[in-house]
């Protein structure tokens, strides 16, 4: 998504929890219950298609930085790295940007553990930023990592690629690059499993009552 | 969460072995009788802490208003927490162009400083600075104190404006955890008396992690006064639940009494523990703190030139240092005394590191205790018991 000016500046009134935690967490490993959605190669071939749809909305990568959200987008954004060097040679710098500092449910809960923030050497000034996470949900980590990212420099423009969509926003937030859109319940849980992080790829979808 | 993975809910006894190797390490180096009550006593300290620390996503069974007093309020998780939150802070203001996070705005911080102090007060008012807390400076000069209100009455006041943290200085031992018994918010001791100042322990610690890679297993001299050193107390507790080796180097009139309980070793001989030392930290001589027996101070050694000779590092003396050990000084150092300038400004020395560090370590410790709807770290006030040395 581009950040617009009209975009409301984010002063956020205190929520309750969420009936489940937003995304972006590590999740336990998959439960029982649960069941794939897309699994192996379908997960291959969903980055495949947001790799071939970056490098043509960008002009061949052209100024782009992938910053990913910690843990599994970090490992999106470089994965979609090494597509986009596949297909067009593009050398695409990738780093990661940690939202916990900057979320609106820190009062809520514990202070929790840090996650690497990572900026590559060029910077983020004057560049196409992706932030890339592995789902799009409440949308209360994306604008976390608004903040974030302004904090870091001045982007041209930023954009939002992410695995899944599950819906269920709660701030006027979109993703420009999608790789697949799930319905779900508010007490349904979708988990992204990654190769690099959990071992195998999928994505999965849990039953109602379940906690990531 | 990163912290499971490396500090599982295993006991003390357990972490500690791979860095000794044989069981009997930690035997000998705790000289003295009063050694067995000391480990049993952590045991059972650290265990409570790490079943609060084990229920990680809000369901601590602790209430709120946990505090920071003493080193030994940490266990291994909360510690190597610290460390870790740390490192990310201190990662997150270097590649940012706004050096300031949004974290703690609208709390407020109040230091309360009854004693002297430019780092440790500048450090800890940058800190909750940079995470957006509003800071309030209180110093007993020209306040209230100077007229005869008591540490109570100003703790109450304090509260009574709405601070969520008090950071407190004191020149009587204890004067923190009193406080913290009279106000709803969070303690940080910043250094009572001759007590304890954790905070300049995490920040050692931090600081040899960024030079050596680790703290588990480093064999640790720390050389001079000893007797009057927080920062050797508070030091000796977090290194101990790190894992480190302590070997305490002094002249026996400035070892406290109770020095082997400690889980530390103990020796007279500098020169014979330096070739095995990886981190040399060098005490200030306290004066200020030694009365005014005869020429001021001298009641606790012969002359400033015989100390120097027997305990201070020079140039001499740190070249018996192996090559990647590091030296360490807490500040305010007295070139010539405790450390020559050579060596003091030496490639080895980490002394200008150790203030940088102090900011990071103190917004790790800042937002572990205010970021969240209840600490992550820390004691509570009704735990008798958690306190370490006497």
């Amino acid at each position: 998504m581009t950040a617009t000016p009209s975009t409301p500046s984010p002063v956020l009134p205190a929520t309750p929890p969420p009936a489940t935690p937003p995304p972006g967490r590590p999740p336990t490993p998959a439960a029982p219950g649960s069941r794939a959605v897309l699994q192996g190669s379908d997960v291959l071939r969903v980055v495949d298609r947001i790799a071939h749809e970056l490098l043509e909305k960008t002009g061949g990568g052209q100024d782009v930085v992938l910053m990913g959200i910690p843990t599994r987008g970090t490992t999106l954004a470089r994965r979609l790295a090494a597509r986009m060097a596949a297909f067009e040679g593009a050398t695409v710098p990738t780093g990661s940007l940690d939202v916990t500092l900057y979320r609106d449910d820190l009062r809520l809960k514990r202070p929790r553990a840090l996650e690497p923030t990572a900026v590559p050497s060029g910077g983020v000034d004057g560049r196409l930023v992706v932030l890339v996470d592995d789902v799009l949900f409440s949308g209360r980590t994306v604008r976390a990592a608004l903040d974030a990212l302004a904090d870091l420099g001045r982007p041209r423009a930023v954009q939002l690629a992410v695995l899944v969509d599950r819906g269920h926003r709660e701030l006027p937030i979109r993703a420009d690059y999608v790789g697949k859109n799930i319905p779900t319940s508010l007490g349904e849980s979708v988990h992204v499993l990654l190769q690099e992080v959990d071992g195998r790829d999928a994505v999965l979808l849990g039953a109602a009552g379940e906690q990531r | 969460m990163r912290t499971a993975t490396r500090g599982p809910a295993t006991p003390p006894a357990a972490t500690r072995s791979p860095s000794g190797g044989d069981p009997a390490a930690a035997g000998t180096a705790t000289p003295g009788t009063a050694a067995p009550d000391t480990p049993a006593q952590d045991t059972a300290t650290r265990d409570t802490a790490s079943a609060g620390a084990g229920n990680a996503d809000g369901t601590d069974p602790r209430p709120m208003g946990r505090h920071l007093l003493s080193a030994a309020d940490l266990s291994l998780d909360e510690a190597t927490l610290v460390l870790d939150t740390a490192e990310e802070l201190a990662r997150v203001s270097q590649a940012a162009t706004v050096k300031k996070l949004p974290t703690l705005r609208g709390r407020t911080v109040v230091n309360l400083f009854f004693e002297d102090s430019t780092r440790t007060r500048t450090s800890f008012e940058l800190a909750a600075k940079r995470l957006s807390a509003d800071v309030i400076n209180f110093s007993a000069k020209g306040s209230s104190v100077s007229k005869g209100e008591t540490l109570k009455d100003t703790a109450l006041t304090l509260e009574a404006m709405g601070s969520d943290a008090v950071v407190c200085r004191h020149s009587w031992s204890g004067a923190p955890a009193n406080l913290a018994r009279w106000v709803r918010g969070s303690v940080v001791n910043a250094g009572d008396g001759t007590h304890e100042h954790p905070t300049q322990a995490l920040l050692d610690a931090y600081t040899m992690r960024q030079r050596l890679g680790r703290v588990e297993g480093l064999k640790v001299t720390i050389v001079g006064d000893v007797l009057h050193s927080r920062v050797a107390r508070s030091n000796v507790l977090l290194l101990h639940t790190l894992g480190a080796d302590v070997t305490l180097v002094a002249p026996p009139t400035l070892l406290p009494v109770g020095v082997g309980a400690w889980p530390a070793a103990v020796s007279y001989d500098l020169d014979a523990v330096l070739p095995t030392s990886d981190v040399v930290m060098m005490l200030r001589v306290q004066r200020e703190r030694m009365g005014p027996a005869g020429e001021r101070g001298t009641a606790y050694f012969p002359s400033a030139r015989e100390y120097a000779r027997r305990y201070g590092l020079d140039v001499r003396r740190a070249q018996a240092l192996p090559d990647r050990a590091v030296v360490m000084h807490p500040g305010p150092m007295v070139r010539g005394m405790e450390i020559s300038p050579e060596v003091a400004d030496g490639v080895r020395s980490t002394i200008q590191e150790q203030v940088a560090n102090g900011v990071s370590v103190r917004m790790a410790v800042l937002y572990l205790l205010l970021g969240g709807a209840q600490p992550a770290i820390g004691s509570v006030p009704s735990e008798p018991g958690r306190r370490g040395l006497s």
